[in-house]
């Protein structure tokens, strides 16, 4: 680690990354950040955005489950329930029996009370609020080594998955006339949503996950024209985003996950603007 | 009872596809012929659209469809292309036709950008239906005529064996519209596919068809077009309006 804090200290040669809890964060932030920007392509253009922060809010279920069923391991227990929780709420979507925006908050509003029933019993809740607003400034280099694996396993399953997708996402009964098992398609990306979500979750934090995941997508799909440009300004706006959020709030001693998530705000609006000027 | 045929075509034999209870389509048999326009028509709720997604393989029905060549021997695979009458579809969407395109003809994730042999492809595509323009276009600012254009050319790759349009004529102009049936004529010549298309518009139907069914839940009628118009079952269906309207055409 100490190699690639020396070559961080040279490239930002600024009081905040004296510490290496900012160093650990940093590189946090520069490996969630292009995980999040890329999913949050295909989330906007799927209308996933409520699904998704729903998935969120279901980490506290999880965590929950895993203390019911006495797991140790917090994050293996929040894994397992969100990819199950996911494939759930696929299925329900795919038979079509309720409108997808209901299902959605049925099992939102389930599994939020369901976990809170669990975590606050006896008043213990405060043990795990740190969950809502997220902790990147409590990195470890081995929770960067699993960022890492993530980052590497998710690019990898997206570049299998991203043009048949984008061709469910245009019309799901044309890309089935053309072989494209669809709603396997689609339920593999949810769990890799799923799967992303819960491995950031303790960094970032269940209320802002979503923000993180939507917002840079959203931004960039005001300033691209195609599926190139609307990856690289989604990634593009996370890096930065992450990387200023965390910055400023170093000097504003603001929480890091609120100010990334402010910015990344800043950067939609300031995308709508220039969206409305070029119309 | 149909007729033995000379050239190869696809034999669907007592399609009946029953959902929830309720009979969709009831025995349905027919043959469409490569190099040849054969037209499904029917009023609304008659199975046009559940005939094309059983043909896609997306619904199960009893019965037999088979794809044989000129002697009755079996192909075994049929290779189906499909038009949907419209697509549903996010007109926000940062995805150009070159992308769409694309993503249906390779593997490399199209946000990682296209090859060069991909982009080429995806022009001779489009030149094949006289929309070579359209490549650089956001999917979403196509004009109803421009987008069954660019679904035309999807269908068309790789080639199918059955080419199906789902009443793509809707919401085109009939300028668009005739130059659309002027493509398949020509495709039909050129690549000698068989080509099913459902269609509401009889004047169009008379002019281009060469073969036509009247579908009500199963055949009512079919064959070569005039026989088809100047059937009592035509008339039972449409009534005496279609026919003067076409003749005032």
């Amino acid at each position: 680690m100490e190699g690639i804090y020396g070559i961080l200290e040279a490239i930002l040669p600024m009081d905040a990354f004296r510490f290496n809890f900012m160093k650990n964060a940093l590189l946090a932030v520069l490996l969630l950040t292009p995980m999040l920007g890329l999913l949050g392509t295909m989330a906007v253009n799927h209308q996933m955005a409520f699904f998704s922060d729903a998935l969120g809010h279901s980490a506290l279920t999880g965590i929950g489950l895993g203390i019911v069923l006495g797991l140790r391991n917090d994050l293996a227990a929040m894994l397992i329930f969100g990819v199950v929780w996911a494939v759930m709420i696929c299925l329900i979507k795919q038979s079509g029996s309720a409108s997808t925006d209901t299902i959605i908050s049925v099992f939102s509003s389930t599994s939020v009370a369901a976990g809170l029933l669990i975590l606050a019993r006896g008043g213990q809740f405060a043990k795990y609020s740190s969950l809502l607003i997220g902790d990147i400034l409590a990195v470890t280099p081995g929770d960067l080594l699993y960022l890492l694996l993530a980052l590497a396993g998710t690019l990898a399953v997206w570049v299998l998955l991203y043009n048949r997708l984008l061709l469910t996402s245009v019309d799901s009964m044309l890309a089935r006339s053309r072989g494209i098992p669809t709603r396997l398609i689609e339920c593999g990306f949810v769990v890799l949503v799923a799967l992303a979500v819960m491995l950031s979750i303790r960094w970032v934090g269940v209320m802002l996950i979503n923000a993180l995941l939507i917002l840079p997508a959203a931004a960039g799909r005001n300033l691209a024209r195609n599926s190139r440009q609307h990856a690289a300004w989604s990634v593009g706006i996370a890096m930065v985003s992450g990387v200023s959020g965390l910055i400023l709030s170093y000097y504003l001693d603001t929480s890091a996950g609120a100010t990334i998530v402010l910015f990344s705000a800043v950067c939609y609006a300031a995308s709508l603007l220039i969206r409305s000027i070029r119309k | 009872m149909l007729h033995h045929c000379d050239l190869c075509h696809i034999d669907l034999d007592r399609i009946s596809v029953k959902r929830g209870g309720q009979v969709l389509l009831q025995d349905v048999s027919m043959h469409i012929h490569c190099g040849q326009l054969t037209v499904l028509i029917g009023q609304n709720g008659a199975g046009k659209t559940t005939l094309i997604r059983t043909l896609l393989g997306q619904l199960s029905h009893t019965g037999s469809i088979r794809h044989v060549d000129s002697r009755g021997l079996d192909i075994p695979h049929l290779r189906t292309g499909y038009v949907p009458q419209v697509l549903q579809f996010d007109r926000e969407m940062p995805l150009t036709v070159l992308d769409y395109l694309a993503a249906s003809l390779t593997a490399r994730p199209v946000w990682t950008g296209v090859s060069k042999k991909t982009r080429e492809q995806v022009r001779k595509m489009l030149a094949d239906v006289d929309a070579a323009e359209l490549a650089d276009r956001p999917l979403g600012r196509c004009s109803g005529g421009e987008l069954q254009r660019v679904l035309l050319a999807q269908a068309l790759q790789p080639a199918p064996d059955l080419l199906l349009l789902d009443e793509p004529v809707s919401g085109i102009d009939r300028n668009g519209l005739k130059m659309f049936l002027d493509t398949l004529v020509e495709l039909r010549r050129t690549r000698h596919m068989a080509i099913l298309l459902v269609s509401h518009d009889l004047r169009f139907v008379r002019e281009y068809a060469d073969h036509v069914v009247l579908l009500e839940k199963s055949v009512l009628v079919q064959g070569r077009t005039e026989e088809v118009f100047t059937s009592p079952e035509f008339e039972s269906v449409f009534g005496t309006g279609e026919k003067e309207e076409e003749g005032n055409a």
